[in-house]
């Protein structure tokens, strides 16, 4: 057991998984992640670079994991906005990597030193085309370590960006964590020499690494599976495209996760994620106390959303308590508890359950 | 010297260049210059970025190959040398890639001085969206976005490279292949970051009589600066 800052337990997670590449750019509330890892990082020999932006620092990224890394990069909301241009390429080249975004208030530079899950919409359709990618989202600083670690993990595993999308309020909370071990994956490396199949497979392709005498072929333009760009054929797109996507989709039972708090005998239910989630808990349990039959659901996968098994239908009524306008609440079809750049607090949550 | 049969590092057995443009004699002498040097090509990473020069290694050498997004080969070129510094890093780009959307990148590749070989093809026009104006065109060039002519100064590239701290810089023309060849060798075997700089015509989009251009590239002084 140890008092950590979510940021630094974040940065121990991905050490514990494994993370030996880091390239990133300094930005608050992110910036303590970068911090741990440029000295924490030489102790177990990988990489720390501090890059001249959040391009860079994302596109080093998917340099190192090409060179065989595991790779991560930590940013907040205008630095996540820089990196989309890398978060496309990574999710079209198939390259795994893992992207911390610690929300802050927005849009533009907003409130730097406050909370905000502005960016859930941006985390899945922030790059342009169409693709699907996973997003993980902590609630407390042991889910900070917990999940970067599971982040790498689901990266290796399928070839793909993951997000995970914490908050401010959690990268800078003090907690105990405990850094157990957790689940490490290695990449399944292909070693044939090209011509060979590295791309385009729905049951993720193996992956070659430079260096290896593979001789590589990748490219961010749309690719047959050796690599070959084909740019001039609209229906070898759209399988590209049904092909990425589909290696996501197909494991969703892999990937969703999520908690049930007094469900069994609930009508009604507040969905909640992130540090609001705690809020909400609170406030769930208070209703429960004054008769209310009410339950919580803690959301730890925001995408894939999981709009099937989270089943919102058996619930008469839906509130969703997130720091934004109304991003999730939109999808479930349920009534939005807002708090714009600050935490809930379960009294405004009580409040806007018995209002009705 | 006896001909070599440089196909054996080609992937492909065709590009999609046009007819006459620099990035083919960029290529051919790329190839003579690792074949001159027995470079394993098992031993290089070739990074290219979004423009004509891109496809020179992508999809044409039979070596690691990755064509990145638009000015971004020289970051992607860092996350691989860093990570793996017994590969040979070889950024290949053009003016438009290097100078204008990548420009941050490039000095500060300069700066950090790693150990890896820039080539860019400088043709002083953005080519693959059809000849529009670049930060190198000369003062005046008329061009679909400079309908009235440019009104902005050129970068020299070479020198932007030597200020920001790059160790070696060399500059050349494809109409000096022999000296192409040898400053390509020398950046190879240079450690530490090496910019070779190839000043290039367009047949399809400069609006230059083709005879004119190539007098001019012919004028060029070459040079080949190196700090070690």
């Amino acid at each position: 057991m140890k008092l950590l800052q979510g940021d630094v337990a974040c940065a121990e997670g991905a050490l514990a998984a494994g993370c030996n590449f880091y390239a990133g750019y300094p930005i608050t509330p992110a910036t303590e992640i970068m911090v741990r890892i440029a000295r924490r990082m030489p102790e177990s020999g990988g990489i720390f670079i501090q890059m001249e932006d959040e391009i860079a620092s994302i596109m080093a990224c998917i340099g190192a994991s090409w060179a065989g890394a595991k790779a991560m990069t930590a940013t907040s909301g205008p630095g996540f906005s820089l990196m989309q241009e890398g978060i496309g390429y990574a999710v079209m080249t198939e390259t795994p990597l893992v992207i911390v975004d610690v929300q802050r208030s927005g849009p533009s530079t907003g409130q730097a030193t406050m909370p905000m899950q502005g960016d859930v919409m941006q985390a899945k359709y922030g790059s342009h085309g169409d693709y699907s990618l996973i997003a993980l989202v902590p609630s407390s600083a042991q889910e900070m370590y917990l999940f970067t670690a599971r982040a790498f993990a689901l990266a290796e595993r399928l070839r793909t960006p993951v997000i995970l999308l914490a908050d401010e309020a959690l990268g800078h909370m003090w907690e105990t964590v405990q850094l157990t071990d957790v689940e490490v994956e290695d990449r399944k490396i292909s070693r044939e020499v090209w011509p060979s199949k590295t791309f385009l497979d729905e049951n993720v392709a193996p992956m070659p690494i430079f260096g290896n005498g593979a001789r590589a072929l990748i490219t961010g333009s749309t690719h047959d599976e050796y690599g070959i760009r084909k740019v001039n054929d609209p229906g070898h797109h759209k399988k590209a495209v049904s092909i990425l996507k589909e290696k996501i989709e197909r494991k969703r039972e892999e990937i969703v996760t999520f908690k049930e708090f007094h469900t069994k005998d609930a009508d009604s239910v507040v969905i909640s994620y992130g540090s609001p989630f705690r809020s909400a808990l609170e406030a769930v349990r208070e209703l429960r106390n004054e008769g209310k039959k009410i339950g919580c659901i803690k959301l730890e996968t925001i995408w894939p959303f999981p709009f099937s098994e989270i089943k919102v239908n058996r619930f008469s009524k839906v509130w969703v308590a997130e720091m934004n306008t109304g991003m999730v609440s939109g999808m479930v079809d349920g009534e939005v508890i807002e708090s714009i750049s600050e935490v809930h607090s379960s009294k405004l949550i009580k409040e806007a359950v018995n209002e009705g | 010297m006896k001909a070599r049969d440089l196909r054996r590092y080609l992937r492909v057995q065709r590009n999609d260049f046009c007819p006459g443009c620099g990035c083919g004699q960029v290529l051919a002498n790329f190839l003579r210059a690792i074949d001159e040097r027995d470079i394993n090509p098992d031993s290089l990473v070739l990074v290219s970025g979004i423009g004509c020069s891109g496809w020179i290694p992508n999809p044409n050498i039979m070596a690691d190959a990755i064509h990145t997004p638009h000015g971004r080969a020289i970051a992607v070129a860092t996350g691989i040398k860093l990570f793996n510094p017994a590969l040979k890093v070889v950024v290949f780009t053009g003016d438009g890639d290097l100078a204008a959307i990548g420009g941050n990148h490039f000095i500060h590749a300069c700066r950090r001085d790693l150990d890896m070989t820039i080539v860019c093809v400088n043709n002083s026009l953005f080519a693959m969206t059809g000849g529009q104006v670049a930060p190198t065109s000369k003062e005046g060039l008329v061009t679909p976005s400079t309908p009235y002519g440019n009104r902005e100064r050129p970068f020299d590239l070479c020198e932007l490279a030597k200020g920001a701290g790059a160790g070696m810089v060399a500059r050349t023309s494809t109409g000096h292949p022999r000296k192409m060849i040898d400053f390509l060798k020398n950046s190879l075997m240079y450690e530490g970051f090496s910019f070779v700089e190839v000043l290039s015509q367009c047949p399809t989009h400069s609006k230059r009589d083709p005879y004119d251009e190539l007098r001019d590239l012919m004028r060029v002084e070459d040079f080949c600066h190196s700090l070690r």
